[in-house]
């Protein structure tokens, strides 16, 4: 018999879902732009790093101290003589990275929860959704702080705590799909031959939720990467690493407003407003492929 | 012929607790299945007819402890499904399966066809790895899909072909029993036929043995060796189709098949037609769950519930479940 070769066509499908997604989204100006600011982030973030020098961030001398952009040093120097233009770059890195890991951690914990808390329900649903109400009430910033103040200043510290603290949105949402998915009539059928509860979690729910969790995690990512910087501004980041929070800090602390360096204050700023702004636009976009009710008609 | 029995129900009931009142007690029950009994013999094709909400739906899934019944027994192949721990019950699954109404719904919009027809194989256990792709390319030959079809996904088929892949899928594992809840209702009249002439020669290929739930008496008709009626959670008679069509016995099989429409203009036929609605079934009647409605109730009929009984002088396999079916 011939055989369809199984992988090759598997792959042609997606490849032809893949498309008909992008059809859709790159109909949507606000989608672009966000695709397009994350790219260039992006590949700051992994190139930029190997493009300046590493001793423009080494203190250079007291004469170039506070220094207003030249052409030595496109966007100035701070408090020590360090180049602010490749502590913009360096700083990507660390940002969104920390921003990504503890989205991760936020997806992980949240989807778990919302899934065995809608799948299981009664009692099971009860006492997860109680603990994620009290993760919801409780003020993320005071919470962090304290967390962040108790942990430790380190960069793994500081993903632990948002990843830990920004979950329970997601969590509901995840149970309220799953409350729904979980009474078609495929998970019976899946029953009917025999399957364990976690096949179905795994198989037919998560697949499912997929779209929810995919548009879910460009938000979370943009309120990790605020927080990131929130938690450095206010002093709980790692001293030890350049980040756009941390530059912010010292900016704050070393008096560069009063000094009228906006060359030191302003780059950091615009680019975690910039970064989180993509995820924002990107996330309303997904939004709008996945969900066929906030199409526009015309299109 | 003595056929061997596969599976016998005793006493099945399934009641829903309505919650309600202070701290969500439960205030009273709906009695969707209300004690009913019968048999299947293998090889055969039992239907189960009755009104939306007689509780038809809900047998069929009680029977395959898709929802655990409140009380009653299921025996299958002479064992007991109700005192199955979960692993047995699991194990046990993949000698009864079962065709859902909705061939939309019923079919995961992320997995491909293939996938679909190899779960059940990885589930059980019962093909190995190698020979899973040779399996589904073989199923879907046997329901008339073609192989290039397999790596699909359910929204590229017609309401037709997804419930061929409904029924492929009830194949995958070799059951003997399946269960037809509904399975040709939400496909139109040609498409219907088609799929229970497939019902039907793979049920020959096979040995499958069918229990086969459906309002519409046309397609039990066509399809079955036995019917069981069933009004408001209870059985009200059962019957080899020909004695049931020709000879019905109790007036609400009367009035059920007075309602099948005649293919011939002109015709007049007489109906029954039954006064009021189906009471419900959170408070069922009293007696006769038929009595409300019946047009010779008698005193007696709103007092004692009545058994099955034989409608036939050698003790034949018609059963009734009316006092008076003699006089009337």
């Amino acid at each position: 018999m011939n055989l369809p070769a199984y992988n090759k066509s598997a792959l042609v499908v997606w490849k032809k879902n893949l498309k008909s997604f992008w059809l859709i989204y790159s109909q949507n100006i606000m989608g672009l732009l966000g695709l397009g600011i994350l790219t260039f982030f992006a590949l700051m973030a992994i190139f930029g790093p190997y493009l300046v020098s590493i001793t423009t961030l080494t203190i250079d001398g007291v004469t170039q101290v506070m220094h207003p952009p030249t052409s030595n040093y496109w966007l100035g120097t701070d408090d020590l003589g360090k180049d602010v233009f490749a502590g913009v770059i360096i700083g990507s890195r660390v940002s969104l990275l920390v921003g990504l890991a503890a989205t991760a951690i936020s997806m992980t914990i949240g989807t778990s929860i919302g899934i065995i808390s809608g799948f299981y329900g009664k009692f099971t649903d009860t006492l997860l959704m109680r603990f994620t109400d009290v993760f919801l009430v409780i003020p993320w910033l005071p919470l962090m702080l304290v967390m962040a103040a108790l942990l430790g200043p380190s960069l793994g510290n500081i993903i632990f705590v948002i990843g830990i603290t920004s979950w329970a949105g997601t969590a509901r949402i995840i149970r309220s799909q799953t409350l729904s998915i979980k009474e078609r009539p495929y998970v019976e059928r899946a029953r009917a031959i025999g399957s364990g509860d976690g096949h179905i979690m795994i198989y037919h729910i998560l697949p499912n939720v997929f779209p929810l969790i995919f548009a879910n995690t460009v938000l979370v990512a943009a309120i990790a990467i605020l927080s990131e910087t929130t938690l450095s501004f206010l002093g709980m980041g790692d001293p030890t690493q350049v980040t756009w929070g941390m530059m912010l800090h010292f900016a704050f602390s070393m008096g560069a407003v009063s000094f009228g360096a906006w060359w030191w204050l302003l780059p950091p700023g615009i680019c975690v407003v910039l970064v989180v702004l993509s995820f924002t636009f990107i996330g309303y976009a997904l939004d709008e492929v996945l969900n066929p009710k906030l199409r526009r008609r015309d299109q | 012929m003595a056929a061997k029995e596969l599976l016998r129900v005793e006493n099945l009931k399934k009641y829903y607790p309505i919650k309600g009142g202070f701290l969500g007690r439960t205030v009273n029950f709906v009695k969707a299945v209300d004690d009913i009994s019968f048999t299947v013999n293998e090889g055969e094709t039992v239907s189960l007819v009755g009104e939306s909400g007689c509780g038809k739906s809900t047998a069929g899934r009680a029977i395959l402890h898709l929802e655990k019944p409140t009380a009653g027994e299921v025996i299958f192949e002479e064992v007991n499904l109700t005192t199955l721990s979960r692993d047995e019950l699991r194990k046990i699954r993949k000698d009864m399966q079962i065709v859902f109404q909705d061939p939309f719904a019923s079919l995961n919009p992320r997995q491909t066809v293939a996938q679909v027809l190899e779960e059940a194989m990885y589930i059980q256990n019962i093909v190995p790895p190698e020979g899973k792709r040779e399996r589904v390319l073989d199923l879907l030959s046997k329901v008339g899909l073609a192989p290039y079809q397999a790596d699909r996904y359910p929204h590229e088929f017609s309401g037709g072909q997804r419930q061929r892949i409904g029924v492929a899928r009830a194949l995958s594992l070799n059951p003997r029993l399946i269960i037809c809840d509904e399975a040709v209702s939400a496909l139109d009249v040609s498409i219907r036929a088609q799929i229970l002439n497939l019902l039907k020669s793979l049920q020959r290929e096979f040995h499958l043995t069918y229990l086969f739930i459906s309002h519409d008496l046309g397609v039990v008709r066509h399809i079955s060796d036995r019917i069981i009626v069933m009004y408001l959670g209870r059985i009200m008679e059962i019957a080899d189709k020909h004695s049931l069509f020709d000879n019905p016995r109790h007036p609400y099989t009367r009035a059920l098949l007075s309602a099948i429409p005649v293919p011939r203009p002109g015709s007049k036929k007489e109906r029954i037609m039954l006064e009021g609605d189906v009471p419900s079934a959170i408070d069922p009647p009293q007696g006769c769950r038929f009595h409300t409605r019946c047009p010779y109730v008698k005193d007696n009929c709103r007092k004692d519930v009545p058994e099955l009984r034989s409608a036939e002088t050698n003790g034949g396999s018609h059963l009734v479940a009316c006092h008076y079916f003699e006089e009337i």
